[in-house]
């Protein structure tokens, strides 16, 4: 297993250059650094000198991809391009257009964004699994009819309406909650319940829709037959028997995106004034901050790959038939 | 299920009784904080990217910088208009003319003859500067923190874990340090374009800065090294600043971050190695002598300002009108300063959570967005703006204020159509002048707030002439007293005179169709844009509108691609030469990257401005003020829309409001009553618990058939 992740890791190289390269082209699309220098400038009593010095002490100054005046290996690295994206294949992210550190904004956000992100999805998976095997426990019922229904309904409501609902009802007008903010330690507890909460409701529809899907195809199954008929309960088929095997699908979807929590929600994150990675993420973007956007996205790409292989290491824990080679 | 029950049941009483425990408000977005202490509460939408004077310059970081730094002089909080006074300064400084040999010239030389403007500002003796550890020294006088090695530094992510802080006395040194400071290329300084075009020597060190900096790259430049001829200690408590030619307005800048003091040892100490990691810089953490330090910096959720115990001890103004008396703003006369012990800055980017939470008591102040305007304020029959009956009922008050900004439609004087000074061009954008309707712009889309623009100056500055003797006559005139738009048949012929009856030209026939350039876009600006369409449609002149992103519409315009676009200014400083300059014939866009957007260029408009900018304010200079907006309606270079109209709100518990558009340091003379606000968060944030109880009981009528069901089940399976 140790060689498989090695490799996988090491394909992961060329993908992250790829990734790299794809996000400086988009990027100097849309932007030239002299854009950026004003932008950072301000646009009053911004001269043409001014936007020079700036982009000489930035390191904007140079050829982007390619600099056909320099000799050898400098051709390629006297560029903007080598210049801003060699030191972050060790996690070395710099500094931010605005002279601040990026590894120790990195650091900083990345708790905020976890305090809502994994409760979300812990709760969320249970929440969904449990709606799940409900619904299948109470197949061709009614039951089972209007937890459809309701599934539907809650999946096509904008993600943004529960915010703004949760926010009117339950902060405003009940005063049970802060509409917004953020705290750490005991006191941060009273800040996540509303975000969280408002995130389990809106995921909860596609979810539990999804997995029960899974669950039905499941229950079909010759197993399960083999399960009712040696006596086992209901209960106990579906969160023994039906659970354990429709779980690849679940981890496919699930460990995948575990990494990802770090990164944040960038939704969520702005309503509720949760100072994490993906305000940070939507604020780079807005600010045209090159070097915050070009690490968001590096990392973003590392943490999905991880996410990939983390994947298929479940796979192997959870099926014994799997192999990894 | 029953022990399920019992935990699910344990953890809900144990959330509750942990939320009410912290506070009798279950919402309150401040746990543990001490609620009868004299803090005021507010918000920012976007974090500051600069708190470092030589580079602040947006509004949401001044509204820091502002209260830390202290520049030589401020504007008086109370008196209109706008007056300057000293801050750390002993007196306003009066500028002392010299030729070119240096001889002394009398204050009514001719500007021709006047080669520099020095001004000799004396400071008060015995200001002292913030708690820091930059001036932290020990028993033998060495400072502490000044050689760190680089894992002591690392150790260091905030101000408070320097175990050890210290003060100095300000000195005349440092505000000539930080004049040096917007030479320094690594700060790329906004202003040093500005500056060094009028501070003596500042251009020349600049370039020696920039030779340094490229030769020791990543070494830290000492400034002491340099010399700045403009700027020069003359004793400990006076320096000099030697300005080219006569630029009155030079003394406004004095009133601005810009030219606050920086302590040496500040910038001595960020510069070791390390500590910069941990975003411990001069840009992160201010270095002042201002009423108030940055005690808790995380601008990704909340900065907090603490009242500087070393303040020099500043008192509230004693003068002010008749109204401020009325208004209580003299209520606090000669009360040391500052009056609020503490501000709390919460980093708020929606405006849903903070108009709710302004509602709830939690923010003190809050300005009015399109959304809540509706439920906040109602127009009277004579159009005055007054607050809703809910707002009253909460004890909210209304402060609203004319922003000394100005919104134009600019024409690219060198586009073919629209271009140029010839008189078809000109009765050409008269009559789209007199077609945009922005009387009716400023009702649909901005909820009355704002006036129309009469010319380029705003209400409050020298210059503007109020009522009907203050009207653009192409646009507007007088009808019973009252300032009115003209008809549009006025603009219809203007049309035809300019060579395009009814929008036809004509000679060839083909309609008019005129190219507007916005950055505007989204279903937002989609009306606003359907409007600007609907006035040309009176004219039967066709717009097309041509959205673009930030950047490229920049470039549009610095290249002189556009023909019609919409631009704005806010003032810098009271005068009208802020406006003025904006039409400047040298400073256009195209050619010399000057703000002059719409390339206007009229010698005598050029003529008139030069002699303007130079003199005091007086009648004098009234009637060259007047000459030149009597040019500038005539030419029509901008459509004048509007100047908006600022509308703000706060609760009954803070006092000492009055705006200010000038000074940016205010908050020192708040005042709030703890008390009050207290009582009534508590009276407006009871938790309701009736929607708990009613979600239990939904979920007992969903759980039991459910349970039923099962249970059913199970039997019959058995």
């Amino acid at each position: 297993m140790f060689a498989y992740i090695l490799r996988r890791l090491l394909y992961a190289i060329p993908i992250l250059i790829g990734v790299n390269l794809l996000t400086f082209a988009l990027f100097f699309v849309v932007n030239t650094p002299d854009d950026m220098a004003r932008l950072q400038l301000g646009v009053k009593h911004v001269t043409p000198e001014a936007i020079e010095r700036w982009k000489t002490e930035h390191g904007y100054d140079k050829p982007l991809l390619l600099n056909v005046e320099a000799t050898g290996s400098a051709q390629f690295t006297d560029t903007i391009f080598f210049q801003h994206s060699a030191a972050m294949f060790v996690f070395e992210f710099g500094k931010s257009d605005d002279g601040r550190d990026i590894g120790n904004e990195i650091r900083t956000r990345m708790g905020p964004s976890l305090a809502i992100a994994l409760p979300v999805f812990a709760i969320g998976l249970l929440a969904n699994i449990t709606f799940a095997l409900l619904m299948v426990f109470f197949r061709a019922t009614y039951l089972d009819l209007w937890g459809v229904v309701l599934c539907v309904v809650l999946m096509s409501i904008s993600s943004l309406f529960y915010i703004i609902a949760g926010q009117y009802f339950i902060a405003k007008l009940w005063n049970l909650l802060p509409i917004s903010g953020f705290a750490g330690g005991i006191d941060g507890l009273r800040f996540v319940l509303l975000p969280v909460l408002v995130s389990v409701m809106a995921g909860i529809g596609s979810g539990a829709r999804w997995y029960r899907t899974i669950f039905l195809e499941e229950i079909g199954k010759d197993y399960v037959r083999t399960a009712r008929a040696k006596g086992l309960s209901e209960i106990r088929v579906l969160f023994r028997h039906v659970l354990k095997n429709g779980m690849i699908p679940i981890l496919t979807g699930a460990v995948v995106v575990l990494p990802l929590l770090f990164m944040g929600s960038l939704i969520t994150e702005s309503f509720f004034g949760i100072p994490g990675l993906g305000s940070y993420t939507i604020d780079a973007i807005q600010a045209q901050d090159f070097a915050v956007v070009r690490a968001m996205v590096f990392l973003g790409s590392f943490l999905y790959i991880v996410g990939l292989i983390l994947t298929d290491i479940s796979y192997s824990w959870a099926d014994p038939r799997v192999r990894l080679q | 299920m029953g022990r399920i029950g019992t935990i699910l049941l344990g953890t809900g009483l144990l959330g509750l009784g942990l939320m009410a425990g912290c506070s009798d408000s279950w919402n309150d977005p401040y746990p543990g904080s001490d609620t009868s202490a004299s803090v005021l509460y507010s918000a920012f939408s976007e974090r500051p990217k600069h708190l470092d004077p030589a580079r602040s310059y947006s509004s949401n970081e001044v509204e820091f910088t502002g209260q830390i730094y202290e520049p030589p002089l401020q504007y008086h909080f109370l008196k209109r208009p706008y007056t300057l006074i000293p801050l750390t300064a002993e007196t306003v400084p009066k500028p002392r003319y010299v030729d070119a040999s240096g001889n002394a010239l009398p204050d009514d030389a001719p500007s021709a003859a006047i080669a520099e403007s020095v001004y000799e500002i004396r400071i008060r003796p015995g200001i002292r500067y913030q708690p820091h550890p930059a001036f932290a020294r020990d028993a033998t006088g060495r400072y502490r923190y000044h050689a760190l090695t680089a894992a002591d530094a690392a150790k260091k992510t905030r101000i408070q874990d320097f175990e050890h802080s210290g003060t100095r006395e300000l000195v005349a040194a440092d505000y000539v340090y930080q004049i040096k400071r917007l030479a320094n290329p690594r700060l790329s300084s906004p202003i040093f374009g500005l500056m060094a075009e009028h501070i003596v020597g500042l251009k020349a060190l600049g370039a020696a800065l920039e030779k340094a900096a490229q030769s020791r790259p990543g070494a830290a430049l000492n400034l002491d090294d340099f010399v700045l001829e403009g700027a020069q200690v003359v004793d400990r408590y006076t320096y000099r600043i030697r300005v080219k030619g006569k630029y009155p307005q030079f003394i406004y800048w004095l009133a601005m971050p810009f030219f606050a003091p920086i302590p040496w040892e500040a910038d001595a100490f960020y510069a070791q190695p390390g500590l910069a990691e941990g975003n411990l810089t001069i840009d992160w953490q201010p270095v002042g002598t201002g009423p108030y330090y940055l005690a808790e910096n995380d601008p990704n959720r909340r900065m907090v300002l603490k009242r500087n115990p070393y303040y020099h001890g500043e008192t509230y103004p004693v003068e002010g009108s008749d109204e401020d008396r009325q208004a209580g703003l003299l209520a606090d006369a000669g009360k040391r300063l500052p009056l609020v012990d503490e501000a709390v800055f919460s980093l708020e980017k929606e405006t849903i959570p903070y108009w709710s939470k302004f509602l709830q008591g939690y923010y003190d102040s809050s300005g009015i967005s399109s959304d809540s305007f509706d439920q906040a304020v109602k127009f009277s029959a004579g159009g005055d703006p007054q607050l809703t009956d809910s707002m009253r009922a909460k004890g909210i008050g209304l402060v609203t204020t004319v922003a000394a900004s100005l919104w134009y439609v600019g024409f690219n004087m060198l586009d073919p159509v629209v271009g140029g000074l010839g008189e078809d061009r000109r009765k050409l954008r008269q009559a789209l002048s007199i077609a945009f309707d922005y009387d009716e712009f400023i009702s649909i889309f901005l909820n009355g707030r704002g006036i129309p623009a009469q010319g380029p100056i705003p209400p409050g500055l020298f210059g503007y002439v109020e009522g009907v003797a203050g009207l653009n006559p192409y646009v507007y005139e007088a009808r019973d007293g009252k300032i009115a738009r003209r008809p549009i048949e006025a603009a219809r012929r203007l049309l035809a005179e300019a060579g395009y009856p009814n929008g036809r030209n004509a000679k060839t026939g083909e309609p008019l169709v005129l190219y507007f350039d916005t950055m505007a876009s989204g279903p937002d600006a989609k009306s606003r844009l359907d409007w600007m369409k609907k006035q040309l449609d009176k004219l039967n002149v066709q717009l097309v509108v041509r959205g673009t992103d930030y950047n490229r519409f920049q470039d549009k315009i610095r290249k002189g691609n556009a023909q019609l676009f919409e631009w704005g200014w806010n003032a810098d400083y009271p005068d009208p030469e802020n406006f003025f300059f904006l039409l400047y014939g040298p400073h256009k866009k195209v050619g010399s990257g000057g703000e002059n957007a719409a390339n206007y260029d009229n010698p005598e408009f050029d003529r008139l401005f030069e002699r303007m900018k130079d003199m005091d304010n007086g009648p004098a200079r009234q009637q060259v003020i007047d000459a030149m907006l009597d040019v500038v309606r005539r030419d029509a270079p901008w459509i004048f829309a509007y100047h908006p109209k600022a509308f703000g709100l706060r609760h009954g518990w803070v006092h000492n409001v009055k705006p200010n558009l000038m000074a940016n340091n205010t908050l020192k003379y708040r005042r709030i009553d703890a008390a009050a606000r207290e009582a009534r968060r508590a009276e407006w944030n009871r938790p309701v618990l009736w929607p708990l109880f009613l979600l239990a009981a939904a979920l007992a009528a969903v759980i039991a058939p459910a349970l039923i069901a099962w249970r059913r089940h199970e039997r019959k399976t058995a």
